[in-house]
């Protein structure tokens, strides 16, 4: 089932298009990153799909109703970018005032809190809070009523690695549950395995909008192949499997993924030779970049 | 209940903010302080003792009440604008009259408050400086509604400055310029086209509207119901007496409905 539906929006401030006949669409538990530099339009979209800012163009429906309308604002959960409160409540007390707003039990929101890591700090005023702990409590308040939808923007931003890594977990969560999850990031490297889905956006426009692999397929970024030999066996290999020797021992070598499997069937018909093998698809770096310069140079 | 939610929460960051204690000492402190030295002049002379107080209490209350009104309420809106919680509250399923009215409901209750400590204040060191309980009370209740309808005419305009504001630097500036407008310079420039009009047509026809127009003053002219206190009190006010009781309670129970209509327009219009 359709959560999210953009069709055609576009945002214009005067001149100035921030956000340029966009599609997209996110189905029931489904996970899509949303890619792009800042300025790119992600937050704007974002913005326009809570019924914060009017679309100047084309349609977004959640759940079959208009943005910002009663019902649409109840099935939505909202992280924003550079969450602040006030700091004059302690962690506990703006969880229960969301939980209110939201018609939400309060029993929900202390488990959220500690579903969040912030157990401890419950009772302290938020200004005494870090930067990690205040996006703790935006999580925990984007997750109140087990929304169908959940917009979070820049969610990583201010956590360290261990918290990322248990950032993703609550997200998985989240999605097994049927909630559809837009999140919007630059931190490229830890979306790779905790996304279904790849929106890369750059200057409003949307350019891709896919699998990771199936992005990979498209862009036909080479795959990148390592073999370890041995110091006086590597140029030998380097000639016989046409790449080239990087370092002492090794070899590494580009193919498309459709040559993938022969050269792995050469590199292990040459036995002892061949000490170990790494093969790297194009990283979520190499794609982005490709992606937003093939729009440049489309232009 | 989002507007109780709305109110719960804001009371409880204006106990934080020491909001509600300094409302309440500003009340408390002048209120005793007025009524201890305010019946000095007239001595034992027969007038109700707390007719006095209650007269130099509204005096008082002219300047303090829009005063902690503003103070409330400038930073309402644009301080959430500014900080990025109204973005996320407006998120969720609420409107934003609703929004307003929580914190209007939440501010008059601190404002209220206070009030009500001044005045029982005011009444209790009466019955213990003359020992008596047989005074009229009525006026004191007065002043105590027209106070609330006072107060919430000026939470309105802040909450309408702070809208249209948006920053919070701004219309602390704005809110006192309008405070020291309608308490101060208002009435100045009143005495002053008297005095030059000098008994003419300026001074029979347009004046009494104009005086009852400011809800500074019709609060003032309501609670001086005496002829000799009030002239004692304010020049403007023998003058004044010319627009009568409807007009003054009309403007008293307008303005603050005026004013909530303004910030509500104000804030539909903000994008967070």
């Amino acid at each position: 089932m359709t959560v999210l539906d953009i069709t055609n929006v576009s945002k214009s401030y005067g001149d100035l298009h921030t956000v340029c006949e966009v599609s997209l669409n996110l189905a029931e538990g489904e996970r899509v990153a949303l890619l792009g530099h800042n300025g790119a339009g992600k937050t704007t979209l974002m913005r326009m799909v809570l019924g914060l800012t009017p679309v100047t163009s084309g349609q977004i429906r959640v759940l079959g109703m208009p943005p910002g309308s009663r019902k649409a604002r109840a099935a939505v959960g909202f992280l924003p970018e550079s969450v602040a409160f006030h700091g004059a409540l302690t962690g506990r007390e703006q969880l229960h005032h969301f939980a209110r707003l939201k018609g939400v039990k309060r029993r929900e929101a202390d488990d959220l809190l500690e579903r969040v890591g912030l157990t401890h700090a419950v009772n302290r005023k938020i200004r005494t809070y870090s930067k990690g702990m205040r996006q703790r409590v935006g999580l925990a308040q984007a997750l109140l009523g087990q929304p169908r939808l959940a917009l979070l923007d820049e969610p990583t931003s201010g956590l360290d690695p261990i918290s990322r890594h248990e950032f993703y977990d609550i997200v998985d969560d989240l999605a097994k549950g049927g909630t559809a999850v837009l999140l919007s990031s630059h931190a490229l490297t830890e979306l790779e395995s905790r996304t279904d889905r790849i929106a890369i956006m750059a200057k409003g426009r949307l350019l891709a909008n896919d699998s990771l692999g199936a992005l990979r397929q498209a862009a036909r970024l080479p795959i990148k192949v390592d073999v370890r030999a041995t110091p006086d066996t590597a140029d030998d290999l380097a000639a016989r499997l046409g790449g080239t020797r990087i370092n002492g021992a090794s070899v590494s070598i580009e193919v498309q993924q459709e040559d993938k499997l022969s050269l792995l069937g050469r590199i292990t018909g040459l036995g002892d030779v061949v000490q170990d093998i790494d093969v790297t698809p194009a990283s979520l770096e190499e794609l982005y970049r490709y992606y937003s310069v093939a729009q440049q140079e489309g232009k | 209940m989002s507007v109780l939610a709305i109110a719960r929460m804001e009371l409880l960051i204006a106990r934080r903010n020491m909001w509600v204690a300094t409302s309440l000492i500003l009340m408390g402190l002048f209120s005793s302080v007025l009524t201890l030295a305010g019946g000095a002049p007239t001595g034992t002379l027969g007038v109700d003792p707390l007719l006095i107080a209650t007269t130099s209490v509204t005096t008082l209350s002219v300047y303090l009440i829009p005063l902690i009104g503003l103070l409330l309420s400038f930073d309402a809106i644009a301080g959430e604008a500014e900080r990025g919680t109204l973005a996320l509250s407006l998120t969720y399923p609420l409107s934003r009259g609703e929004i307003l009215l929580g914190k209007f409901v939440a501010h008059l209750m601190v404002l209220g408050f206070a009030v009500a400590v001044g005045l029982a204040l005011t009444a209790g060191l009466t019955i213990w400086k003359y020992s008596t309980t047989d005074l009229n009370y009525v006026p004191l209740l007065e002043l105590f509604f027209s106070a609330l309808a006072l107060g919430a005419a000026f939470l309105g305009i802040g909450y309408t400055v702070s809208a249209k504001a948006r920053q919070t630097g701004v219309a602390s500036g704005i809110v006192i310029i309008i405070w020291l407008v309608c308490v101060v310079l208002y009435d100045l420039g009143l005495l002053g086209a008297l005095v030059a009009d000098d008994g003419g047509t300026f001074t029979k026809t347009i004046f009494p509207w104009l005086l009852v127009a400011n809800p500074a003053d019709a609060f003032r002219l309501i609670n001086m119901p005496v002829e000799t206190v009030s002239t004692l009190a304010t020049g403007l006010g023998a003058a004044g007496r010319a627009s009568g009781f409807g007009l003054q309670l009309t403007s008293l129970l307008i303005w603050p409905v005026l004013a909530l209509g303004l910030a509500w327009a104000a804030f539909r219009r903000v994008e967070p």
